[in-house]
């Protein structure tokens, strides 16, 4: 399905910052992106690299001590920092649903599943109580969980965990979303189920043109599923391109260590590869290209901040002064 | 790390930092120093029977008296001084609280480290009693104790231990049970050290804290536990008035309009067991491990 | 479902059977039994009269079984005061307890949870924040001192409510109650404020404190990504989780109530079973002592045993285990 030219999605120069006891968290540093109609964009980072929080930045479920302190984020056209409490509400759930990591958590173990689906479908739309029950069934059916009746009427606990994130997925698309963000859906299952969902959200997302935001830390998972790829580092992103470009040809220092770290990548009898170094404290972020403690090709210009250049015709762009050439 | 600090250095450090708490903790440190110095600071001994006179019962606050000073909080029944009064009553309600938390906290710290260093049956039948006792209100169980021994101070303070020592066995288990499983306990072990030692010199330091936050709860509600019992004439023989028996007096009072007698032991009660409850507050927060950054 | 429930119940028939042998060993062991059961007016023939009368020169275990027969046929002896059955002196006066502390716990829950949740949503408010402060001082405050400002203010001072006694009783399913009536609710309204205002304090920190744990939950912030009403995720997905514990604590702590009501009766003149121990203490009237620990502890293991069964009920999470296992 072809991706509609106007962006639905308009994310620029995105700061969102924790102001804790110990110090600022810079969690989210001029970070923007855009994503089109029916597009899938993959978020790729290590953990706290700021990923999900650009997601919960999004969806404006940033809470105190956090706020997003700077940019823009404009959806269908609409600025959605600028929106009241309540218009942001009328949103989530509804056009931007967002799905966790973990559905044991996320999904309240004391209530219903019939009564968590319910409430999202009545809580935007004047629907009776059977008319809402029926949207549910159906929606249960859509991501292939067998016997939807009795299954209504269960609780969390008593589904397997891959069931429950297709519960959270069914959930999510209850009232047709234009963009749905998920955040890393698959980490907390079997390998075997991960393969299962990933499936159901490619198919889903093809059926319903809904743009999808897929964030997550493993790069084999993001492969076969988006159409672009942004790569994470500390907050800020480092590269972007196409799926293609990014994973065959990728001209980020951070991304070539990142690909070249997945074991699948390494020759049989090599020693694996890692990047050295750990990921930086987003408590101590300096001035400067945040990767450069780990980077072979760093030299004394990365104290400067790298700014994110585009290049190249399918909108790629990358942060950084030494990046490496595309072969 | 730029300054090093010890612990108990971070913990004065952390305390202060709510004034609410330390308003708590400069209360109780005047309390005590007036408990402590009563007889040197009260106008009038309320016991010496020849320094009253019946005729001055019942006067209002600021009345002054024939002696020259003034009834600041007014007089009794009995013509005594309400201010001196509650001054020897603070320091009869304190020691006894304070002293049956002692006891009790010897008592509960020995059981709960012996049920926990050696487990089994031992374990199981001291932590049964204290369960059963725990699931039980304090007050019905020192209001039977009391009507089977009968009245007096130490029957009163056997009544506030036996309530008491539960708390202190429970935290204390808990709390060692957690330390037993650690690696140096295991290390101590397999240096063949006495158990004894292990206990005293390894398990104990570290149960300390939730004891300590604890004990000082329990002291603010074993002061109010012996003053609800004197009040309901239980309690204190009426040689010696608790704050608790002081307003027991004034019940009689109460629908004459006389509200003196009642109303002032009660605020000094009042202000000691909340000050206590503030500091012990704090304490908690201060020293729970998990609350550190 | 119904194999728990019946093991509960089984497991609370035995608590009450070993405290009726400790009580039994109070009394007749430690205790003089002599003292405790005959009259000590009485005199020398009298009392040998009772002493054989009572089986007190049989050997302990015969005793201890005369009493527990006496006992489940409602004969736990007879007072020396008021020379009837200790037991129906008891049953008498339960009602007023009863009420007094129905009506207390009422309160408490009533103000406690509303309050504890608002300090728990805006724990850093000035509502907030004095909501706490004012918790302090509720569990600070001795209850007899309460009582006895609250007749000064309320009965002296403003002379808007009786200081003492309970108003006009009618029969509701056979047993007198007094809320019935306006009058009834003069007398009520003071002594049952001050018993709650323990159970408030307590309320109002136990409900902050799950409130502040729970708004922490991803549940929280996933019914909010669902773009839920705050309403909707207060009411209904934090205040369902927080109920859990705190009806179990409601639940345990009505026996404790009824046990504070000794001390609300003395001060009020509540003419309840609270009361009627004191008396008998201040009175020596023994009987009356043993028939209500008997039936105080009975009381505690029903409320414990319906607890259990209530939290139950209330978490799916425990009903389903129980019924595979």
């Amino acid at each position: 399905m072809t991706p509609a030219a106007d962006p639905l999605l308009d994310v620029e120069g995105l700061c969102t910052r924790f102001f804790t006891k110990a110090g600022v968290v810079k969690a989210v540093q001029d970070v923007s992106f855009s994503v089109r109609r029916g597009e899938v964009l993959g978020l790729v980072g290590e953990s706290g690299s700021g990923k999900s929080m650009t997601g919960y930045s999004i969806m404006g479920l940033i809470d105190p001590p956090g706020r997003m302190v700077a940019g823009r984020i404009l959806f269908d056209g609409r600025e959605l920092s600028s929106l009241s409490p309540e218009a942001m509400r009328r949103l989530r759930g509804n056009r931007i649903a967002m799905i966790f990591q973990d559905p044991m958590m996320t999904l309240n173990p004391v209530l219903r599943i019939d009564a968590q689906m319910v409430e999202t479908i009545r809580a935007h739309g004047r629907v009776s109580h059977s008319a809402a029950l029926e949207r549910s069934r159906e929606a249960l059916v859509k991501v292939g969980i067998p016997s939807p009746d009795e299954r209504l009427k269960g609780y969390p606990h008593q589904f397997s965990g891959g069931m429950r994130q297709r519960v959270a997925i069914a959930i999510a698309l209850l009232n047709h979303p234009a963009l749905i963000i998920a955040d890393e859906p698959t980490t907390a299952l079997d390998v075997t189920i991960q393969g299962q969902i990933l499936f159901e959200m490619q198919k889903l997302s093809r059926e319903t043109g809904a743009a999808l935001i897929w964030i997550t830390h493993d790069l084999s998972v993001i492969a076969g599923l988006a159409d672009r790829i942004c790569v994470m580092y500390a907050g800020r992103i480092v590269e972007e391109g196409t799926t293609a470009d990014v994973l065959t040809a990728p001209r980020h220092p951070y991304t070539r260590g990142l690909l070249d770290s997945v074991p699948a990548n390494t020759p049989p009898r090599e020693r694996l590869r890692q990047i050295p170094g750990m990921t930086p404290s987003l408590l101590e972020i300096g001035p400067g290209c945040a990767f450069r403690s780990r980077c072979p090709r760093a030299q004394d210009d990365c104290e400067h901040d790298p700014e994110m250049r585009p290049y190249g015709a399918a909108g790629q762009a990358i942060r950084c002064f030494h990046p490496l050439e595309a072969p | 790390m730029a300054n090093e600090e010890t612990p108990f250095q971070r913990i004065v450090g952390d305390f202060v930092a709510d004034p609410v708490a330390v308003f708590g903790l400069v209360l109780l440190t005047i309390i005590m120093l007036i408990a402590i110095f009563a007889p040197l600071i009260s106008p009038q001994n309320p016991y010496d029977l020849a320094q009253l006179d019946v005729m001055d019962s019942r006067l209002p606050p600021g009345t002054s008296s024939p002696t020259g000073g003034t009834f600041w909080l007014g007089t009794d029944d009995q013509g005594r001084d309400m201010l001196s009064a509650i001054f020897y009553g603070l320091r009869i309600s304190l020691s006894v609280g304070v002293i049956a938390t002692v006891i009790a906290l010897a008592i509960g710290l020995a059981l709960g480290l012996v049920a926990a260093y050696f487990g089994g049956r031992t374990e199981t039948i001291i932590m049964r009693i204290a369960d059963i006792q725990l699931s039980f209100p304090a007050i019905l169980i020192a209001l039977i104790l009391l009507a089977v021994l009968g009245q007096g101070m130490f029957k009163i303070i056997a009544a506030l231990v036996t309530v008491q020592w539960a708390y202190y066995a429970r935290t204390v288990r808990s709390a060692a049970l957690v330390e037993k499983r650690k690696e140096y306990i295991e290390a101590a072990r397999c240096l063949a050290l006495a158990p004894p030692r292990i206990v005293f010199r390894h398990l104990l330091p570290n149960c300390l804290p939730p004891l300590i936050v604890v004990a000082t709860v329990q002291v603010a509600a074993a002061i109010a536990l012996e003053a609800t019992l004197s009040f309901l004439g239980l309690g204190l023989p009426i040689t010696e008035p608790s704050l608790g028996l002081l307003i027991a007096n004034g019940y009689q009072y109460l629908l004459s309009g006389k509200y003196w007698i009642s109303f002032f032991p009660g605020v000094a009660l009042l202000l000691t067991i909340v000050s206590i409850n503030l500091v012990a507050d704090q304490m908690r927060d201060v020293l729970n491990p998990r609350l550190q950054r | 479902m119904l194999v728990y429930v019946i093991r509960r119940s089984l497991q609370a028939v035995l608590v009450m059977f070993v405290m009726s042998v400790l009580v039994f060993v109070g009394v007749y062991a430690i205790g003089n039994p002599i003292d405790i059961l005959i009259n000590p007016q009485a005199d020398q023939n009298e009392r040998e009269h009772a002493i054989v009368a009572l089986g007190l020169d049989k050997p302990l275990w015969t005793q201890y079984g005369k009493f527990l027969l006496g006992a489940l046929h409602g004969d736990l002896g007879r007072s020396f005061v008021h020379s009837t059955s200790a037991l129906g002196l008891i049953l008498e006066r339960m009602p007023a307890t009863l009420e007094l502390a129905i009506v207390a716990m009422l309160i408490a829950i009533a103000l406690g949870i509303p309050l504890g949740l608002w300090a728990g949503l805006k724990p850093h408010s000035v509502a907030g924040r004095s909501i706490m402060a004012g918790s302090i001082l509720g569990f600070s405050l001795p209850t007899f001192w309460v009582g006895l400002m609250l007749i000064m203010v309320f009965s002296v001072m403003l002379g808007w409510l009786p200081s003492n006694g309970r108003g006009p009783t009618t029969l509701l399913l056979g047993i007198p109650v007094s809320f019935t009536s306006v009058e009834g609710w003069r007398h009520l309204i003071l002594p049952a404020t001050n018993l709650a205002l323990f159970k408030l304090a307590l309320l109002i920190r136990l409900t902050r404190a799950g409130t502040r744990e729970a708004l922490l939950q991803d549940y929280v912030k996933f019914a909010r990504a669902k773009g839920l009403s705050n309403a909707r995720v207060i009411g209904v997905h934090v205040l369902r989780n927080i109920l859990i514990p705190i009806v179990t604590v409601i639940g345990l702590e009505f026996g404790s109530v009824i046990a504070f009501a000794i001390v609300t009766e003395s001060v009020f003149a509540w003419p309840g079973m609270g009361k009627l121990l004191i008396d008998s203490i201040n009175l020596l009237d023994r009987p009356i002592i043993v028939a209500y620990l008997l039936v105080i502890v009975f009381m505690f293991i029903l409320i414990n045993l319906l607890v259990d069964l209530l939290y139950s009920a209330l978490d799916p999470r425990v009903r389903l285990t129980e019924s595979k296992g």
